[in-house]
């Protein structure tokens, strides 16, 4: 029977490196998601994730289970991609309106999109692409904490509760949080949600 | 219940995430209200959207990166391990102890005239002590010190103290 996060920081604590290894790749993809889909940048989304990591681990002997290991693992991930932002939100550019189609960022290949590509069905390919551009933007154009909410909430399918701890916020303003994020989506993906409803 | 208290229930009830009860009334305003119907079904659209979104995978050096920086990390000892019992500081404590012991046993310093006098009886101040009479031969040759009255003589006011008991 495979051990509980709990469980297995408890181990990390009594020194036992192999359930660190464990968490690891519990969380190594989860995370990485999730600060990807907050920061835009994968390099940035790993190095940050790493960060979160080491952060756990320089924790261990101070470790209570008070909470899900959960909440406190996306607490340091969301206030370290919170801070993050804020960091770099000078440095970052507005997406020009003549700036080259790209193919999906979440593949990892950010290259160029080629006309000539051997694609079965060229068409139906962009069709997606600008789909999921369209939803990525409208993701990123949310204020940070939504974003987070979003993010939590869709992705990692945590608990409202859980949500709430994370961002530091009561239950009812999460659900408020959430349904402003959501209505704000709703509105920018209209196109969308207008094909979708037909 | 109005279109404005639904509104945070409108994503917990997309999600399925509503307690019965609260699911049963907020399906009986739907039921009612074309508006918020539209609303629950335009936001199932936009979890439907996010859902098209790939999973994107770490880097193949991820793990291995993480562990670099785990094993570079220095060994943390917790704040309990300082009293740990350890052959250096076991050693330490028992020379502390030893020297204390040492020093408490040896001889005190032989008590100044000053101390002894200010107990049993007048002061009498050793001259080498003080440094205003450092140089006691030019003192005792200063002219005008010589006017003054001799001093009485320990023996001389003892005589006279016992002349008097006799006349008394």
């Amino acid at each position: 029977m495979a051990r509980s996060d709990v469980q297995l920081m408890l181990d990390v604590k009594a020194g036992d490196e192999q359930s660190f290894a464990l968490l690891l790749q519990r969380y190594r993809s989860p995370l990485v998601n999730f600060l990807y889909r907050m920061v835009r940048n994968r390099e940035q989304a790993e190095d940050l994730a790493q960060e979160v990591f080491i952060r756990v681990y320089r924790a261990r002997a101070d470790y209570v289970p008070s909470a899900k290991f959960t909440t406190w693992l996306f607490r340091i991930a969301t206030n370290l991609a919170l801070n993050s932002v804020r960091d770099h939100r000078h440095q970052r550019m507005e997406i020009s309106l003549d700036a080259p189609v790209t193919t999906d960022a979440e593949d990892g290949d950010e290259r160029p999109l080629d006309v000539a590509d051997k694609h079965p069905d060229i068409e139906q390919h962009l069709v997606e692409e600008v789909r999921r551009k369209m939803i990525r933007q409208a993701i990123e154009k949310l204020p940070e904490k939504q974003r987070a909410a979003v993010l939590l909430h869709k992705y990692q399918e945590l608990d409202y509760n859980e949500i709430a701890k994370i961002l530091e916020c009561s239950e009812s303003a999460l659900k408020s949080l959430l349904f402003r994020a959501y209505e704000a989506l709703r509105v920018e993906l209209a196109p969308l949600v207008a094909h979708l409803m037909k | 219940m109005s279109c404005v208290r639904i509104e945070s229930r409108i994503l917990p009830y997309v999600d399925g995430r509503l307690k019965a009860s609260e699911q049963r009334e907020l399906e009986r305003h739907l039921a009612a209200c074309p508006a918020c119907r539209v609303r629950v079904n335009e936001f199932r659209a936009v979890a439907g959207l996010l859902d098209e979104l790939p999973q994107i995978e770490p880097s193949g050096g991820f793990d291995a990166r993480v562990r670099a920086r785990v094993a570079a990390e220095p060994a943390k000892r917790s704040w309990w391990a300082w009293f740990a019992p350890s052959p250096r500081v076991a050693f330490a404590a028992s020379m502390l102890l030893l020297a204390t012991i040492w020093i408490g046993s040896r001889p005190g310093p032989v008590d100044s005239p000053v101390d002894v006098a200010s107990k049993d009886g007048p002061v009498i101040i050793d001259a080498n002590d003080l440094p205003v009479l450092e140089n006691f031969d030019v003192l005792s040759n200063f002219e005008p010190l010589t006017d003054l009255p001799q001093p009485v003589q320990a023996d001389d006011a003892n005589q006279q103290d016992s002349n008097s008991n006799q006349q008394m």
